[in-house]
This record gives C-alpha cells, structure tokens and sequence, in this order.
C-alpha cells in the first residue's frame, strides 16, 4: 500500500473545515425555516445571492465602505424575509407543503432574474478588508477569507445556539417547532414566531451573502452554494443546529477532498456531486441523519 | 363566569358539529361536561380557546363570554391573555422540551421573570416528580408524569379559567386519583374556575359542582352534580349500573335506548 500523502490530505481537510462551517452558515437559515414553520425554503441559496448583490451593489454602484454595505444587506435582508413572510407565505398556511415548496421554489426564479436585470450578467466583488495573502500555520495553508468567514459563520452559530436553547424566545422557537397548536394554546403568537424565524433566516442569508460573496464573486453562480444546504441537513440531521455545523463540516471535508484527489483523475466535476452521493447512502441507512433525533415513541 | 350562549360551530364551512351549546362555568367553581365519543367536547373547549380556527372550525352562531367579554372573535393566544388556558386530551408535552421548559413555554404570556421562576417552584411543589424530572425530554415521561406536565405547563400562565379535557384517559387508578386531588385543589386552594370534560361521568361528578351531559352536540341535560349523580339516565348511561347497582347488559341498554332517547 502506498504512503498517503498525509500533508496534503491535512491541507485539503482544514480548507473544507472551513468551507464547511460558512456551509453550516447557510444551512442554518434553511434549518430555522423548516424547524419553525414547517416550510422548506427551496429560495436559501438565492437568498444568498440577493444579499451578496445588495452588499456589491452598495459598495459598487454606490460607494459605500464595506461595513455599511454588509449592514445595509443585512437590513435588506431582513426587511425582504419578514415581508416575504407577511405577503406570500402568510396566505399559504394551513395549504399542503406542496403549495410552499413550490412558491419557495418559483420565488428562487424570480430572485435571480431580477438580480441579473438589476445588476448585470457580470460578477461583481464585495471588498471586504481582508488581504489575499495565505497564512501559513504548520503545514496548513489558509486563505484569510476563509477564516474569517469560518470565524463570523461559528461566532453565529455560537450565538445563535446559545439563544436558541437558553433564551425564553428560544424556548417559545422550540415548543413553535414541536407543535404549533400546543403552542399556540400555551399563549404563545405562532405568526409572530414565524415572523421572527424568517427574519433570522434573512439575517443568516446577509451574512452567508457577503462571505460567500468576498470569496467567490457575486453573480448568478452565488445562489448554488443553497444547492449545499441538502446535503449538510441530511448528513446533520433535518432538526438539530449542532447537526447542521457538523453536516456543514461534513460536506466541506468531502468535498474538499473530492476536489484535490477525484477531480484531477476524472477531470473535474467530482465535487459538486459527491456530497449528494453521501447525502443518498446516509438516507438509506440512517434517514433521521447523524444527529438527528429519532422520535421518541412510547407505548 | 366563563359563558357559552347558544354557540353553532361548523368545520370546513360544511360540518355542523355543535348545533346551539350554551353552558356556564361559575367563577370558583368545577363545571363537568360529559358525553360519548364525538358528542362535540372537545370541540366545545375549541370554541372557547380560539383553537378551531387552525383545524378550519368556526362559531357561527352564538357567542363565549368571560365576565361579559367576547372571546370568540380572539386568537388563541389572545384568549389565553384573558386567563383562560386549555389543557388538551392525549398529554401533548412539547416532546423534544424538557419538563423545565415546557413550564417556561408555558408562562409565555407572562413577562415577569421572576413571577415565572416562582411559578415553576410551585408546580414543582404540588408535582414533585416533576422536579425529579426536570432536565428530561417531555417526551421520555410517563403517561401520568406527563399529564402533570400538561396541567402544571397550563397553570404557568396563572389563569382564571381551566379548561381540562378528558385527564382520566388512559392512566392508572391511582395516579388518576392525584390528578384529580389537584383538580379540586385548582378550585379549594388557588380558586380557580374548571371546565372538565371526562368520559368518567362517576369521576367527574364526584369533584364537579355542576355538570352538563352532551350528545351530538346539544347538551341534552344539566344540573347541579349530586342531582346528576342520583339522575337514573346518568346512571345506566354514563355509570353503567342500574337500579340495583348491577352493570347493565349491552341489550337492555340498547332496549331502553330504542324505547326512549335522552329528552330528544
Ligand atoms: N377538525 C375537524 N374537522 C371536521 N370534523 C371534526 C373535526 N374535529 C372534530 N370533528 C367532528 O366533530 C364531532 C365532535 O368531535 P369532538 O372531538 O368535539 O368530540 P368529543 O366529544 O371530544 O369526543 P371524544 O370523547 O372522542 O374526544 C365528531 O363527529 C368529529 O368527527
Ligand atoms: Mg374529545
């Protein structure tokens, strides 16, 4: 058996770390939708590429520095889920999931048309003050966009987890999430709580938007780094946050590792496909995903 | 006083379910509602919560009152605002929630940390259990523990009005006799209002003041429990004894139900 290049693997692996955890970034916004308000978001990657727009826009076209652009996507954000919620989704509940999936789906169409009317078919930068110099830890080489979007994407999720699972709000998300009727009769404002999780899902979007817009670019292609979130909540668990940073960890590590070893024997391509490959072989053997929790049945 | 004035509810613009309810439950008091399977219990309690409108019920006629308030035009949530709270049948625990924060979820409509803090103490002290417990999933409970839960997550929001369906169903004797020991405390100690719904009629009429008996959504006899209790209807139908204190077979029962139905 050969030696296994060990330090390559190191490097490929600490990269898809990092990758991985701006996966679990995204994949949160989607979690938080379908935990709260049972709706599959099937628009997050294109959330995402709206934000990056916004935040491209703002500093490009009209020359804002770039933390008021990020905030400014940021509200936008916001602004643009909570008014979502309100005007499309709002009269759909109660209707067959179906019936969302397909409004989520249509309005995905919709986000990128109107992004390329608004901005152009070029890929546009967000110049976010970090340089292009790796930095070098060990045998590691690490592009500084990546960590610091590893950093800001497991700072929130830090957070973010802390609130959700010791806060009174967090509490009231969960018992929303557990059974909206219950909670509805414990006193609890269900559309109020829906509200609140797609605005979250706005604020996780700004801030997938702008990292993954400062590392790739903003165009169109931005709204597939959504294509990722499947996999992540399918390795994870559809229904655990801790699941979804270590399904986002997951698919970055394969998919990092695909692209240094696969990619070059066949010629490329590998990477994008073999995290759904996990994806098919996990709901086969383990459909509740890693974390996932079983449900827990009494007799 | 909780009131129910001539109340028509529909589901799916089509079902006519309740067809004129009107009922009273008296400040400090346990009002009993009894019925068979599908009289329309359940769908009373609704009614009063506001929680039909997600199962696309409606009051069509009719109107719910506390103390002269309308409440049926409220949202659930609304409803509970005004003190009134609704424990559900089958002991619906937010499963995945510990017992601890299925009591805080509970006290969502209260803004005073501390208030929520003490309330939990309190539960925990006529639930004890329930402390024991208190960092478990809901979910991995007892069929018994969990009923203590649903109450006890109800009475977080400090309420006026209890509207407590079927918590016989389905547990041991004995723990039936704890929840039941702390139903008629709801109204002694912390003089609360009730409105119980059971199959248990002989359950029920022990700790109830007054009690209503439902039938394909009409309340077809009312009266205060000790009368109902020696009522022989309520005995043969709901007790199942007859005169001499016997069960009644299956034939008699549908014999003297062919002969005479129920005031209709
Ligand atoms: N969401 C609904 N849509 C349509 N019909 C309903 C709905 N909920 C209840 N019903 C019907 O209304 C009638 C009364 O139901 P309800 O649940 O109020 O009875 P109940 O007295 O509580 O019975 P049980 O003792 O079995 O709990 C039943 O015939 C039932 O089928
Ligand atoms: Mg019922």
């Amino acid at each position: 058996m050969p030696d296994l290049p060990w330090r390559f693997i190191l490097i490929l692996s600490a990269n898809g770390l990092l990758v991985g955890s701006m996966y679990a970034l995204v994949a949160l916004g989607f979690v938080l939708i379908y935990k709260a308000t049972d709706a599959i978001n099937f628009a997050q990657g294109e959330f995402v590429m709206f934000a990056g727009f916004l935040a491209a826009g703002a500093s490009n076209l009209a020359g804002f520095p770039w933390w008021i652009s990020a905030l400014l996507a940021l509200l936008g954000m916001v602004v643009f889920a909570f008014g979502l919620e309100r005007v499309v989704l709002r009269p759909l509940l109660g209707r067959p999931v179906i019936a969302v999936v397909m409004a989520t789906l249509g309005l995905g169409f919709v986000l990128r048309g109107t992004a390329t009317l608004a901005f152009g078919g070029g890929t546009q930068t967000i110049p976010l003050p970090v340089g292009d110099e790796p930095f070098l830890l060990g045998p590691l080489i690490l592009p500084p966009i990546e960590l610091v979007g590893a950093a800001v994407s497991l700072g929130f999720l830090a957070a973010f987890g802390w609130f959700f699972l010791k806060s009174r709000i967090g509490v009231a998300m969960r018992a929303v999430a557990s059974n909206q009727q219950v909670a509805m009769a414990m006193g609890i404002n269900v559309r109020r709580y829906f509200a609140l999780a797609w605005a979250l899902a706005g604020v996780v979007s700004a801030l997938g938007g702008v990292l993954w817009g400062a590392m790739l670019g903003v165009d169109n292609q931005l709204a597939l780094v959504g294509l990722k979130v499947f996999p992540v909540m399918i390795l994870g668990g559809l229904d655990s946050i801790l699941g979804a940073v270590v399904g986002g960890l997951i698919v970055g590590v394969v998919e990092s590792l695909s692209a240094g070893f696969l990619d070059p024997l066949v010629g490329g391509g590998t990477k994008d496909f073999i995290p759904y490959l996990l994806m098919i072989a996990v709901l086969m053997v383990r459909p509740e995903g890693i974390f996932g929790r079983r449900r827990i049945e009494r007799v | 006083m909780l009131a129910l004035n001539n109340i028509e509810v529909v589901y799916d613009h089509a079902i006519l379910v309740l067809r004129g309810v009107s009922l009273q439950a008296k400040e400090g008091q346990i009002t009993a509602l009894l019925g068979a399977n599908g009289a329309g219990k359940t769908t009373t309690l609704k009614a009063i919560s506001g929680l039909l409108r997600s199962e696309r019920g409606e009051v069509t006629k009719g109107s719910v009152e506390l103390d002269g308030d309308r409440l049926d035009r409220l949202l659930p949530h609304e409803v509970v605002g005004r003190g009134v709270v609704q424990v559900f049948e089958g002991r619906r625990v937010f499963e995945t929630l510990t017992v601890e924060e299925n009591l805080t979820a509970g006290a969502h409509s209260r803004s005073d940390r501390r208030a929520v803090r003490d309330g939990i103490e309190r539960i925990f002290s006529t639930f004890p259990v329930l402390e024991e417990r208190r960092h478990l999933s809901a979910g991995y409970l007892s069929g018994g523990e969990q009923q203590m839960l649903v109450i006890g997550r109800a009475l977080m929001s400090d309420p006026k009005v209890v509207l407590l369906d079927e918590p016989s169903l389905g547990l041991a004797p004995q723990i039936i006799e704890e929840i039941f020991d702390v139903i008629r405390r709801l109204k002694q100690e912390q003089h609360r209002t009730v409105l119980l719904v059971e199959q248990n009629a002989s359950l029920a009429l022990g700790i109830a003041d007054h009690g209503y008996v439902m039938e394909n959504g009409r309340i077809v006899l009312d009266g205060p429990a000790a009368t109902l209790r020696e009522n022989s209807d309520i005995k043969e139908f709901y007790l199942g004894l007859n005169e001499a204190g016997t069960r009644k077979s299956y034939r008699d029962v549908k014999h003297y139900r062919r002969r005479k139905r129920w005031l209709g």
